[in-house]
């Protein structure tokens, strides 16, 4: 009984001390949802309206169709039409349009006369992913503009032609935003959980409130349980928060099991709670403690698949990624959001997230006491 | 002195020529959404040259602000201020290649040796290369840190770092030099050194000195005292005229044997007429509001051996000008536990800190037993908190044994701290909750609720006069306050020991007085108290205590025993301080006494 009430009292200082402070309560509430806009408006692969420039020197039917196509797609947007080829080196050098189509005068005629008749694409590859993105819509637009001149043309000449479907499972569109948007909560309030426990030793350290704590008969085991519940409740709350705005304002399915979802946010959070906890009794001021924290935050989001695909990267370094919680939680949160995951199935992420917990929080303890400065 | 350019300057301080004038000078500090603070109101003076002013007053009486408003470092709220001439308002850098300032934290840089510090500073000051050598040479003789040169600064003690900062802010051979409280916390010795080096420079360069401190004996040293105290000159003088107005009122009473000088100074500072009674030397110095007409009826004579007329000091009369507060009564309310008095409660063997190649704590052995007072006196660095921090187990021993009610409190479950009670050097409470919350907290860490609770709390409200203050943020309230509050909060749980680090340090006479009356009435009440200081006078209040310097012990036993080491013809009546002094300088072999003091 009187352990209860010493630890809620532990407990009930430590949300006093976050809720009474201006600045803990802004870094709570604020900054987490001004990333999940900008993120979820900002962060997107999908390449639309390219500026582009047409070169066409055939002037036919068969071209203008071929620009109307180019034009007519969300993806490309003509902005000018260039009178000859000496042109095309300033819009490309000035940035005026990042690709231009080039149709040469013999276009028509080759078309007519069944021969491969070739359209030259020059793009800016400056920006290479902007660049192989743009020349792949490019080259759809071609194709389509083949097959229906062939439909037009030739109706009885080849008979059943073999013809590619394609259909995306789990993102219907291939939304990229969808790809972003369902991992953001678990990044974002990683930061937050990150900044608040790593200060939460240190800043004690530093006003000399840690000695006092020491002195008092608390047990470390009570001192971790009420530094750690804090983080993981604001973790929890800031996640679940950001999961709604992304599924009533971004539109994102949410396909998975609700418990899969608090699951894996608490088993997140505990991990987090546990990285910065270390890094917060390792250190003797607040400063070291915001040092930590920032080297732990930006590989980690790198180093997650949150943005670019841990596949992607060398064999080494995804060994390296596997020591990192929110390459779990991201993978983990896609699975629920958009395969419709339950439990069970996100097993495999949640199992390393409980380690890296165990790993972290009571060495964390142990150094209340045994680090001296 | 030797360079033609000294010379020169020499002249404009001519003795006795005014180097500072402030008229009717305000300074008010205001922020935002609080209201604005006056730390000076109206304050005229004038300060001479080839001399030594000193600037006396309790914390926050002005003594900072003022000093940087002479080095142009502050722009007053209305009023003048100009110093050797030049009006700080608008000549402020005319004034600071003029002028030495030497803050109370001199920016010394830490990772830079003593001789790169220097450098930097002449650097900074624009002194040519072809002078550097020759002054160097004089400095670094003056203060006696020629063979340190190659030290880095963050590796010297405390006395020799004030030393070097003042060095550097001799670089450039000022007309004028302005002190803050260069030599607080700075052991007995150094302070002494410091203080030489001031007064050698006014005798050969003539230059005129503007120094504060917080040592009231240091008062006796200047040539003239300017007594600050809220913002506001009191007095103003020559000490000699502060010790006049006092004659007759001072007298020493020798407390008769069994009684000790803390019942006897708690028995005296109730009594009507006295304005205050400090444990001197063994002996209760009282201090009169008027001539007496006869001490002598004042105590009766089962307390009192002998009763003289004494001569008068600066802190005296320093005493007498304060407005005069009440001193708190004897506490009630700590029940005592009964127990045999010579049970020991602390007890350190062979105790040793190491902190890579530094050695913190060079085997340290005492014990406390119950009910007493023990003190660990030194000066700033002499290890004295690292000893305290393995004492309540907030550090690792690295050999030796520390026993606290029997336990080690580093390895012993939480459980054996729940009788500790435990008030930190800086103010380590949270400054961001309400002065009732910190104390909810804390009682309830302790194990209290409900009723009790609730009782311990109105206690500590009305003990330490914190009722009025209950809502406020703990980080707003004045020094004074969060002091208050830091022991309420030591003492909520009643504790049976109590470990104070630095308890007084940085706080005023008056709140020093009224602290140890506090803790001499819970000591009576059975509680067990470790306390750090490097006030030596604060000696006299401790049942035992031991005396550290650079992490050694000097010597140990009650005050007397301290004191009787260096007692002589000379000086039939020496204080702790000259114990200190004689100690430190191996005048007298230490560790003279056997059995570890024990009463």
């Amino acid at each position: 009984m009187t352990f209860l009430r010493r630890v809620l009292a532990l407990v009930m200082k430590e949300f006093m001390v976050i809720l009474r402070d201006p600045r803990s309560r802004f870094v709570v509430i604020v900054p987490p949802l001004l990333q999940f806009f900008v993120f979820g408006y900002a962060a997107t692969f999908d390449v639309t309206r390219v500026r582009c420039a047409i070169l066409d020197q055939a002037r036919t039917p068969e071209s203008r169709e071929l620009i109307a196509r180019f034009d007519g797609s969300e993806s490309f947007r003509v902005v000018r039409y260039l009178q000859g080829a000496q042109e095309i080196d300033a819009v490309l050098d000035a940035q005026q349009a990042r690709l231009v189509l080039f149709i040469a005068d013999d276009f028509s005629e080759k078309l007519l006369q069944g021969q491969p008749a070739d359209v030259q694409l020059i793009v800016d590859g400056r920006n290479s992913n902007v660049a192989s993105v743009a020349l792949g819509y490019a080259g759809e637009i071609v194709d389509r503009f083949n097959r229906s001149w062939l439909a037009s043309k030739t109706v009885s000449a080849g008979g059943v032609r073999l013809d590619v479907e394609e259909r995306a499972w789990f993102n219907a569109n291939l939304l990229s935003r969808w790809y972003v948007v369902a991992p953001l909560g678990g990044t974002i309030s990683m930061v937050v959980v990150m900044l608040l426990t790593s200060l939460s030793v240190a800043r004690e350290r530093e006003f000399g409130t840690f000695d006092q704590l020491l002195v008092a008969p608390f047990t470390p085991g009570e001192i971790l349980l009420a530094k750690s519940l804090p983080g993981i409740v604001f973790g929890i709350v800031d996640s679940l928060l950001l999961v709604a705005g992304g599924v009533w304002w971004f539109g994102l399915p949410f396909r998975g099991s609700l418990l899969a979802l608090v699951t894996v946010l608490t088993l997140f959070m505990a991990s987090i709670v546990g990285i910065g906890l270390l890094v917060s009794s390792l250190s003797m001021t607040m400063q070291q403690a915001l040092l930590g924290a920032f080297v732990f935050v930006m590989p980690s989001v790198i180093l997650s698949g949150f943005t670019t695909p841990v596949e992607n990267m060398p064999h080494w370094l995804q060994i390296g990624t596997l020591a990192n919680p929110l390459r779990y939680v991201v993978t983990a949160l896609r699975q629920i959001f958009l395969q419709g995951s339950g439990v069970a199935d996100v097993w495999p992420q949640l199992w390393p997230m409980i380690l890296i917990a165990v790993l972290t929080l009571p060495p964390s303890a142990w150094l209340f006491r045994h680090r001296v400065g | 002195m030797d360079s033609p350019d000294r010379h020169h300057s020499g002249q404009s301080g001519s003795p006795n020529a005014i180097v500072l004038k402030a008229e009717r000078l305000v300074k008010v500090f205001g922020q935002k959404g609080k209201t604005p603070v006056t730390a000076l109101h109206e304050i005229s003076l004038e300060v001479a040259g080839g001399g030594v002013t000193g600037l006396v007053g309790p914390d926050g009486a002005g003594k900072t602000t003022l000093l940087r408003l002479a080095a142009g470092l502050l722009l007053p709220s209305s009023g003048s201020i100009s110093v050797l001439g030049l009006d700080a308002t608008r000549q402020a850098i005319a004034i600071q290649s003029r002028v030495g300032y030497m803050p109370q934290q001199f920016g010394l840089y830490q990772e830079l040796s003593v001789r790169e510090n220097l450098d930097l500073y002449a650097d900074l000051q624009g002194v040519p290369a072809l002078q550097r050598p020759e002054r160097y040479e004089k400095l670094l003789h003056m203060t006696g840190l020629a063979e340190f040169t190659g030290r880095r600064a963050g590796q010297l003690s405390g006395g020799m770092k004030q030393k070097l900062g003042l060095a550097c802010s001799l670089i450039k051979a000022p007309q004028m030099l302005l002190l803050d409280e260069p030599t607080v916390g700075v052991d007995p010795v150094s302070r002494r050194e410091l203080w030489d080096i001031v007064n050698q420079l006014v005798r050969d360069e003539g230059i005129g000195v503007l120094m504060s401190t917080s040592y009231l004996d240091e008062a006796d040293r200047c040539d003239r005292v300017v007594v600050l105290h809220e913002g506001r000159i009191l007095a103003q003088g020559e000490p000699k005229f502060f010790r006049e107005t006092l004659r007759g009122r001072v007298f020493t009473f020798a407390p008769a044997p069994g009684r000790g000088a803390r019942f006897l100074q708690g028995k005296l500072s109730g009594t009507a007429g006295v304005v205050d009674a400090t444990i001197r030397s063994g002996r209760v110095r009282c201090v009169f509001d008027a001539v007496p007409s006869s001490p002598d009826g004042l105590v009766s004579c089962e307390d009192c051996l002998d009763i003289k007329a004494v001569e008068p000091n600066f802190e005296d009369a320093f005493m007498a000008m304060l407005p005069h507060q009440e001193l708190p009564v004897t506490p009630r309310a700590l029940h005592a536990e009964e127990g045999a008095e010579q049970e020991i409660t602390v007890q350190a063997r062979g105790l040793k800190k190491v902190f890579g190649d530094f050695e913190a704590v060079k085997g340290i052995s005492f014990e406390v037993a119950r009910g007493k007072i023990f003190g660990l006196l030194g000066p700033n660095g002499a290890g004295k908190t690292t000893t305290f921090r393995m004492l309540c187990g907030l550090t690792g021993v690295s050999d030796g044994e520390v026993l606290v009610a029997g336990k080690d409190l580093r390895r012993s479950r939480a459980r054996a701290r729940q009788r500790l009670g435990y008030m930190a050097q800086i103010f380590s409470l949270y400054r961001q909750l309400s002065v009732l919350a910190n104390l909810e907290f804390f009682g309830r860490a302790y194990g209290l609720h409900g009723r009790k609770l609730a009782e311990r709390i109105d206690w500590a409200l009305d003990e330490f006069d914190l009722r009025t203050r209950q809502d406020v943020q703990a980080g707003d309230l004045p020094g004074g306050y969060r002091q208050r509050l830091a022991m309420a909060v030591a003492l909520l749980h009643e504790p049976a020991i109590l470990f104070l680090d630095e308890p007084t340090s940085g706080a005023d006479p008056l709140a020093r007085r009224e602290f140890w009356l506090r803790i001499n009435g819970f000591s009576q009440q059975g509680v067990t108290v470790v306390v750090t200081t490097h006030f030596m006078e604060e000696a006299e209040y401790c049942d035992t205590l031991l005396i550290m310097s650079r992490g050694a012990e000097l010597a140990q036993g009650t005050p007397e025993e301290i004191r009787n080491l260096v007692r002589s013809h000379a000086n039939p009546e020496p204080t702790v301080e000259d114990a200190f002094i004689a100690l430190a300088e191996g005048e007298i072999p230490g560790q003279l006494i056997p059995n570890g003091g024990r009463p």
